[in-house]
């Protein structure tokens, strides 16, 4: 099948439009949240977003409905997370845990007494961004330019907490408020990328391409775009690969963002290695 | 010196307004107390040393000013205004111990580093200026390091980042400037450069400095008043006092208050 065949259908349309949108956010959020060693908190928001999907699917509201309907829950969630963090003295991956725990058990039970696992619970275990509906990529779309927006506005806040929080501190910067908008931002694509690659795979979206561009990147903005468009591209190349191999999307979108990241620690290793013999060789020439 | 008499008249008098003052300052660390009823006042272009013994409190007390700190009781006040109400965070330099937890690799350039210094005058989103871009240049030139202006901050050794650092720390032209052991990572030639930048900003543009050092070179150098902590304040006087301390020279030992008061 070619590219412009494949264009002409309306899923596919809004399949790569979606997808991209979510690709770029959570590429963007994930190098923060690496660096602020809370990468793990998109793998147990996904978990609450398990629970909190199975309890709006129990309601048998409309597939837009229920997106709409998870996300006070995510966001509440995600607040929760730091507010265990900063109140109990627990490390970040323990609240982490034990918020992700609660929202799979919540799921399992709201699932079970509803009949068992339906196809919309299974959909946004493994995500299925071909399914996705018009309303769905609108709500995708406001919430794509919501967080980007943000993301801009606040992208000295978020560079100087990732460098570090106390130095930020004592620059006027707000780093409760800028800290609690992350975990906030993170949860609304968290939701997002649920559809794309599912709960079992969101957190490899958030993680593989910041860990990529990390690999590469001398600065912090080139870190930054180059993140966004693994991000990006990853997923116009997984949905293509995957329509012509008839393979789930949303896995062949994580093993392309995979076979770049193992091609960014070569590039790297590669790299480190010229580098040592010039010094070495230099140093011998003296 | 009993802490009833930490604040003599003439050093409130000398120059006008104060910088930093305390008032009954007890800080703790992980709720265990470490520094008990400090009270004193620091005047502008006040050059303080801080000594005192591994683990006396000199970071928590210098944190504690700047908000970072556990302050069990008392009081701060900067520029005139008290700590929870303080916002011109532009006015204070801050460079802090060797940044160990440093997220690596970080990826930031030497110039993004410098820029953050900036921020603390900005409101989101904090947009850098031209005249901005002229000040970061003009710090790196003044700190020697515009050739590695480029470079990932993960790639420099360590005398190199805390040089780095302190050009974060000095961008912004700061009134207030606190130094926790800055010179640690430094070899001897950088150590001389550093401090005398830091005296020169001292002596011409009158910018308070607290120094926390085991320099005792350093600080005999350049420091016109000491601060001894050691779980609580026992000397804080101007530096010709604190060298004709006899009670000094019993705790804080006679070798290295010579070695201080010699080079002075």
């Amino acid at each position: 099948m070619n590219i412009p065949e494949l264009l002409t259908y309306g899923f596919i349309q809004r399949a790569i439009l979606t997808g991209v949108m979510i690709g770029i956010l959570c590429s963007l959020l994930g190098l923060f949240l690496i660096l602020r060693r809370m990468s793990l908190i998109g793998d147990g928001l996904a978990h609450v977003t398990f629970g909190a999907t199975a309890i709006t699917a129990s309601l048998r509201l409309y597939s837009a409905y229920s997106l709409l309907a998870t996300i006070p829950i995510m966001l509440a969630s995600s607040l929760l997370i730091l507010k265990l963090t900063d109140k109990t003295r627990l490390s970040g991956d323990v609240a982490i845990g034990i918020i992700s725990s609660a929202g799979i058990a919540i799921g399992i039970i709201v699932t079970s007494n509803g009949g068992g696992y339906n196809t919309d619970i299974f959909g946004y275990l493994f995500g299925n961004i071909l399914a996705i509906s018009r309303e769905e990529v609108l709500i995708a779309f406001l919430l794509f330019v919501f967080v980007s927006l943000m993301i801009c506005f606040f992208y000295n806040d978020l560079f100087y907490i990732s460098f570090n929080e106390e130095l930020a501190k004592i620059s006027g910067i707000r780093t409760r408020l800028i800290n609690s908008m992350l975990a906030l931002l993170t949860a609304l694509s968290v939701l997002l990328a649920m559809k794309l690659v599912g709960i079992m795979l969101i957190s490899s979206l958030l993680i593989l391409p910041a860990a990529s561009a990390l690999q590469v990147a001398r600065s912090f903005r080139t870190c930054l775009i180059l993140s966004a468009t693994q991000g990006s591209l990853s997923v116009i190349l997984g949905i293509y690969v995957a329509l012509c191999v008839n393979l789930p999307a949303s896995a062949t979108i994580v093993l392309i963002n995979l076979l770049i990241f193992l091609a960014a620690t070569s590039v790297k290793r590669l790299f480190s290695k010229e580098k040592r013999a010039i010094t070495a060789g230099s140093k011998a020439a003296v | 010196m009993k802490p009833d008499n930490l604040n003599p008249p003439e050093f409130q008098e000398k120059n006008g307004k104060a910088a930093i003052i305390t008032e009954n300052l007890s800080c703790s660390y992980r709720k265990r107390p470490v520094l008990e009823n400090i009270t004193l006042t620091i005047n502008h272009g006040d050059y303080v040393g801080i000594v005192g013994p591994n683990g006396s409190g000199k970071s928590t007390f210098i944190r504690a000013l700047i908000g970072l700190g556990e302050i069990a009781e008392g009081n701060v006040t900067i520029f005139e205004t008290a700590l929870e109400r303080f916002s011109q965070w532009w006015r204070i330099g801050y460079l802090p111990q060797f940044l160990q937890h440093l997220p690596h690799p970080f990826p930031a350039t030497v110039n993004e580093i410098v820029s953050l210094g900036l921020m603390a005058g900005k409101r989101p989103p904090r947009r850098l200026k031209a005249l901005d871009m002229t000040r970061i240049n003009e710090t790196l030139a003044l700190l020697g390091i515009s050739d590695i202006r480029s470079k990932q901050i993960g790639e420099l050794s360590g005398g190199q980042q805390q040089r780095v650092l302190l050009a974060r720390a000095l961008v912004n032209d700061p009134d207030l400037l606190i130094l926790d052991e800055p010179t640690t990572a430094l070899d001897p030639e950088t150590r001389e450069r550093f401090y005398s930048i830091v005296g020169e900003m001292n002596r011409n543009r009158k910018v308070t400095v607290l120094l926390v050092t085991h320099d005792s070179g350093a600080i005999g150098k350049h420091a016109s008043k000491m601060l001894y902590l050691d779980k609580k304040a026992l000397f804080y006087g101007s530096f010709e006092d604190f060298c004709l301390s006899r009670e000094m020279s019993e705790t804080f030992g006679e070798h290295t208050q010579h070695i201080i008061c010699h080079r002075h």
